[in-house]
């Protein structure tokens, strides 16, 4: 059987730090925080791709149009 | 004259063996200008990243951030109304490294919305790196009385640290 997972808390006006089981809402909670990490990443990772995907398809148009590497490389500088 | 200071409240939290899904600073006093939180962390994860997510007042809702984030595939930016999760250390990343992250809490006491600037270095020397900088909101109103710090997969490893700071501009 998997441990339950724990979790900290420090209260600071006391400095009492006491280490205690995640109650079952709190897994859930963090069940949910996880999958918007997920949504997140995915959500970088598309609109990353989808910015380098744009790049390469102008600098492909800029090289058509007779533009050198070099040349294309300025425009970003 | 002004004699601005920086104390840590509370007490620094050290994970120990078997790890945490959950670190929380509680009644945090209202007595400082600004707060502080410093972590160098580990995730049990295999995500490249997972990442470290916040709630404050037991909250994850309201929040949104803007980044930019440097990587060694590159650079990108982005605009999120999620929960803010800047990315960390995993067992993907280079062992026994962890990475490092300032979160800046301003005016943490005030009835006003709560902005946080948060910059993230993650350790990382066989594949992807992450450098990130979040410029996040919180849209509440309240005081800030206790922040959690919630992995989003697996634990923090064994000797993450956590540490609170109260920053007094008078």
């Amino acid at each position: 059987m998997a441990d339950t997972p724990q979790a900290i808390e420090v209260n600071c006006e006391t400095g009492v730090v006491t280490t205690r089981d995640l109650t079952p809402d709190e897994i859930a909670a963090q069940a949910v925080a996880a999958q918007a990490a997920a949504d997140q990443r995915a959500a970088a990772e598309a609109e990353a791709a989808k910015v380098a995907a744009d790049k390469a398809a102008a600098q492909a148009k800029l090289a058509a149009l007779g533009l050198t590497a070099d040349e294309i490389a300025a425009l970003s500088k | 004259m002004a004699n601005p200071t920086m104390t840590l409240i509370g007490s620094p939290i050290v994970v120990g063996s078997g790890g945490v899904s959950s670190v929380t600073f509680s009644s945090i006093p209202q007595t400082y200008t600004d707060l502080v939180v410093k972590t160098s962390i580990r995730g049990s994860g295999s995500g490249t990243p997972d990442f470290s997510g916040i709630s404050i007042n037991g909250s994850t809702s309201n929040f949104t951030f803007k980044y930019i984030q440097g990587n060694s595939g590159g650079a990108n930016s982005g605009s999120y109304a999620v929960a803010v999760n800047p990315p960390m250390d995993t067992s993907n990343f280079t062992a026994n490294t962890f990475d490092n992250t300032e979160w800046y809490f301003p005016n943490y006491t005030s009835s006003n919305y709560k902005s946080i600037s948060i910059d993230n270095a993650t350790e990382n020397n066989s594949s992807t790196n992450y450098l990130d900088l979040y410029a996040a909101l919180w849209s509440n109103s309240a005081a800030i009385t206790s922040i959690t710090f919630t992995p989003s997969s697996g634990n923090y490893v064994q000797y993450s640290t956590f540490y609170l700071y109260g920053i007094n501009n008078s």
